[in-house]
Formats: C-alpha cells, structure tokens, sequence
C-alpha cells in the first residue's frame, strides 16, 4: 500500500500563533489552579507572553516567507500589522486588572480570550488564502462576542454581547457569500492566483458573479470596521462591552479589518481599482460625517468614543478609497497611532469610572485638572491626538491619509475630510473644557493608580507622542511594510 | 451549466430568505437560526461551485465553514443564556437598555 506522503511544512510563519495558542491553553488550564482573587498573575504571565511574542514577529521583519502552499505569509506587511495587534493586546491586558477588580468579574479567562483574538487577527494580516483570511476573522471574533458580554451580572454587557454576536454573525454571511462568488468566478481562493485570473479577464466589471462577490465582501468587512451605513452595532456595543474590551475592540480588531480589505482589494483585486474606488470614496464620506456628527451630541464618553472610532475608520477609509502607495501607508501608520490615543483615552476612562459603570459621562471630568495633573495631561495628549491637533501621532496620520487623496486627485475627499476633523475638535475638546475650566464636584475621590494602568499610559502618551514629533522612522516602516502588496 | 444556475438560484433565494429573516424576526434563536440559513445557503454555493469548477477548494472551505457555525452557536446560545438570566426574554425589543 501506498503511503501518503506529508508535505514539508514550514512553520516560521505561523510561530507567533502557536506560541500564543499554545500559551492561552495553558493559561485556561493554570486558571484552574489560581484563587479568585489572585487571577491578575494571569494577566502578567499574559503580557510577558504578548512581549515574547512580539519578539517572535519582529524577528520576521524583512524576511518574506511563505508556507502552507502559499495561503500563510510572513511579509512586512503581515508583520507590521502584527506588532498593532500585539500592541493593543498588550495595552488591553494592562488596563483591564484594575477594572475587572472593581466590577468583581476579573475572570481568569479574560486573559486567554485576548490571546485567541490576537492569534486571530493575526492569521488575518497573514492569510494569503480567502480561507486563512476567513478563519482568522472568525476565530478574532468568536472570541470578542465573549469579551463584549463578559461582565455576566451586567446588563448592558450582556446586550452587547448579543448584540455583536447578532450582527456579527450577521455581516459574516454576507463576506462568506461574497467569498464564495470570488470563489465562482475566479476558481481558487488564492488571493495571487485571484489577482492573476482577474488580470486576464478582457472586461473584469463584466463579470456578474466577480463584482457581486466584491460587492458582498467589501459589506462584510466594512461591518468589521464599523463603516457607515453599516455602524449601527458600534455604539452601542461600545458602550456596554466592559471598558478595557472596548478600548481592545476599537483599536486591534479594526486594524486587522483593514488588513484584510488591504490585502483583498489591493493585492486580488486591483483590476478593479476603478470601480471599487468609488464606492469607498462615498463610503468614507458618509462614515466620517455620520461619527462626528453623532459624535458631537454624546454625552457618554464611551458612546461618544464610539462615534469618535467611526469617523477615524472613515478617515483610515480616505486612504483606502486613494489605493496608491501613500494611503496604504498611512492606513498602517493611523491604525498604530490610533491605538496608542485610544487605548490611553479609554485608561484615563477607567480611572475616572467608578464601580458598576458609573462616572462616564463627560461632565465627571470636571476639575480633573486641579484634582490629578497628571493624569488630565495625558487625556489632554490623547485627546489632541485625535482630534488631529500637531504635534501629535493623530495629526501626522491623518495628514498622510488626506494627502494621499489628494495625490489621486480626490480633492473633494479630502476637503471633506478636514472638514470633518475640524468639526470634531468640538467634541473633544468639550472634555478638555470640564477638566480645566470647570469645578470639580464635592464628592471627588483620588483615583488610585495601579502600577500596570500607569505603564500602559506611559507607553500610550510616549507612542502618541513620538511618532507626532518624528514621524519619519515609523513612516519609513510603514512604507517598507506596503511595498510588498 | 443549466444545473449549476438552478443550484446558484436556490441558494441566493434561501440566503434571501435568512436575511428576511433576521431583519424581520424578533426572537434572538430564531434570528439565530436565521444566520444559520444564510451560512448554509452559502455552504450549497460552495458544493455547487466546487463540483463545477472540479477543485476541491470550495468543498474543504464548507469544512471550515461548519466548525465555524458550530463555534459560534455554542457562543451564542451561551450569550443568549446570559441574557436570560437577567431580564427573562430573549426578545430583540427587549435588548433595548441603550439607545441613542
């Protein structure tokens, strides 16, 4: 008889992920060994391990290898994005101790839950096959469902949770059928060989099955993204999710939405660069407009951030409707140093907040400048950041994005675009107003600042900050990362 | 290729019917089993594709496709338990706490 012979299989790629893997089993497992109690050991161990890791993949840097007959990559591309999720992993794990403790839910399987949506998100920048890519994202948000509704005696996380698990699932139907067209009309699920079958077509936009199919997975993902008209989940998701989770949701998985819609459309795709480019150019218009606007009537910070998180995904839109080299760059470039902004924003958020929920609204920053400096200079910083003021991460990023459209002749694009920056400085700024021109109220507690939280800010207000005053080393990677799409 | 369009046609009518049905339904398992429709009707698509195209491709991602419908309905179910727990219902008019 015949034997069956294995491939050799190259496991560089994928290394991270197992690792990760591998470390979130066994976190599950040493759970059950750890009081209640105590289970902030796990989060340590964790972001020792998100640390490794990222040794793990910056090691990969410049170092191109495919494996898996070409459906997993380790590209800069991959890499860079990687290094976002890690990042915001990271961030996460530090910032959610001191909040799970007071919410009484610090369950010890918050910390693997993280983990497997890291590995998630990272099989996404790194699947080269529609089926790594699909795998990836579901693995990402089977395990964010969880983390949304994780706070099981809170109301509103339950709702969030189903309510992201409802839509979710929903929006996965639509980038399934979508893939299975590209499958019909292209017949590989190979993202190289797409971009070759589509390169040969006469007429690709006369082909029903092949623009339905992209029709139907750019829907999908702009769900994942959270992208106007298809936001309606974001807010309210956002704000029931316990805070750390929000802060993760809005930073890591959106980057690796956009890591996937960079991969599909510009590498499988491009032939249909014209028509695509439009959609995304009303796409980015309506999802800059509908966050601000909304955003400018909140007075829930989470929601308001919710909103705020919409309209930086339209910006990070702006570049993807340009598709040149430019805005692809500035994407990867504004999803790291929105990470940073938002995750500290959503820190400072935690110190504010009080048990169950309370204190979030803007008017309980009231006099926080007077009451704690410091912690009001880094809301400040962070702040500043989005709302895209120099000399800050946010600025540069943003920048980037609206030169690029220009760059591609989309004047329109990007006069919208700075329109809508400048309207959103209203609303952060209106936090910055309560900090230090308003009184604090009597009953004002000194917030305690644990150790992590008080790193995780640090690393925040440094990764706002650097990359704002010079923004050519991180620029530089950026650059070299989208090369090889 | 007669077949494969009429195997094209009942999927995209029972995708249809699904997302009717989530838009319309107002209980989460049966909106729930609703998105199931939808994965399977994209699960036909597949099969047919796959036995027209003659590579195995579409066949092994309905694989995928079914551990992933499994994953999240264990997911799901127990999201809807928690639910349940605090407010009795499972209706989505009662998921309504926040509104903007």
């Amino acid at each position: 008889m015949d034997m069956i012979t294995i491939p050799a299989v190259n496991m560089t790629p994928i290394l991270p992920e197992i690792f990760l893997s591998v470390l979130a089993m066994a976190l599950l497992l040493i759970n059950v060994f750890i009081p209640s109690g105590q289970k902030s050991y796990l989060g340590y161990i964790s972001f020792v391990g998100v640390v490794a890791a990222g040794v793990l993949v910056g090691a990969g840097w410049g170092a191109p290898v495919e494996s898996f007959s070409g459906s997993v990559v380790q590209d800069n591309f991959a890499t860079f994005f990687k290094i976002i999720f890690l990042l915001s992993a990271g961030l996460a794990i530090l910032i959610s101790d001191q909040y799970m403790e007071r919410e009484g839910c610090n369950h010890g399987e918050l910390y693997p839950l993280i983990l497997f949506t890291v590995v998630g998100m990272m099989l996404m920048a790194a699947g080269t096959d529609l089926m790594t890519i699909f795998l990836g994202l579901e693995v990402m948000s089977v395990a964010l469902y969880v983390l949304a509704g994780f706070n099981r005696a809170n109301l509103k996380s339950n709702e969030a949770g189903l309510k992201y698990f409802l839509l979710g699932s929903f929006s996965t139907g639509f980038l399934l059928y979508g893939m299975a067209l590209t499958y019909g009309a292209t017949g590989t699920t190979r993202i190289a060989k797409i971009a070759a079958i589509v390169g040969q077509m006469t007429v690709p936009s006369a082909n029903i099955m092949l623009v339905a199919g992209m029709l139907l997975m750019l829907t999908g993902f702009a769900f994942k993204v959270a992208a106007a008209p298809f936001h309606m989940w974001t807010p309210d998701v956002y704000e029931g999710a316990p805070t750390p989770m929000t802060a993760f949701m809005s930073a890591g998985p959106k980057a690796a939405g956009f890591a996937a819609l960079l991969r599909i459309f510009l590498v499988a795709l491009p032939t249909l660069q014209v028509e695509w480019s439009q959609l995304l150019w009303v796409l980015a218009v309506l999802t800059m407009t509908v966050g601000n606007i909304t955003a400018l009537r909140q007075d829930n910070i989470k929601r308001m951030l919710a909103y705020s998180s919409i309209a930086h995904a339209g910006y990070a839109l702006v570049g993807f409707a340009a598709g040149n080299g430019t805005g692809a760059a500035g994407i990867l470039f504004y999803m790291l140093s929105y990470t940073f902004m938002n995750i500290g924003a959503f820190a400072v958020i935690i110190l504010i907040g009080k048990k169950g929920e309370a204190n979030g609204t803007v008017m309980d920053f009231a006099g926080l400048g007077f009451k704690q400096p410091a912690l009001a200079v880094a809301m400040s910083v962070f702040l500043f950041s989005l709302a895209g003021i120099p000399p800050t991460a946010g600025f540069i990023g943003k920048f980037y994005l609206f030169s690029s459209a220009v760059q591609k002749g989309y004047i329109w694009l990007a006069v919208i675009g700075v329109l809508n920056s400048a309207a959103s400085v209203y609303y952060y700024l209106r936090v910055m107003v309560y900090m230090y021109m308003k009184e604090p109220t009597e009953d004002f507690e000194w917030t305690r600042i644990t150790p992590p939280i008080a790193l995780s800010l640090l690393i925040s207000v440094a990764g706002t900050l650097i990359p704002g005053i010079v923004p050519s080393v991180i620029l530089q990677f950026a650059e070299q990362a989208v090369k090889l799409i | 290729m007669e077949n494969l369009n009429s195997y094209l046609i009942v999927s995209a009518i029972l995708f249809s019917i699904g997302t009717i049905g989530v838009l319309t339904r107002k209980n989460a398992i049966v909106i729930f089993m609703c998105i199931e429709l939808m994965l399977n009707a994209v699960n036909l698509t597949f099969v047919a594709l796959s036995r027209h195209l003659g590579n195995l491709d579409g066949q092994i991602f309905v694989f995928f496709v079914m551990t992933v419908a499994a994953a999240e309905a264990a997911v799901g179910l127990a999201l809807m338990i928690a639910f349940y727990n605090n407010k009795e219902s499972i209706d989505v008019e009662d998921i309504n706490i926040m509104k903007w």
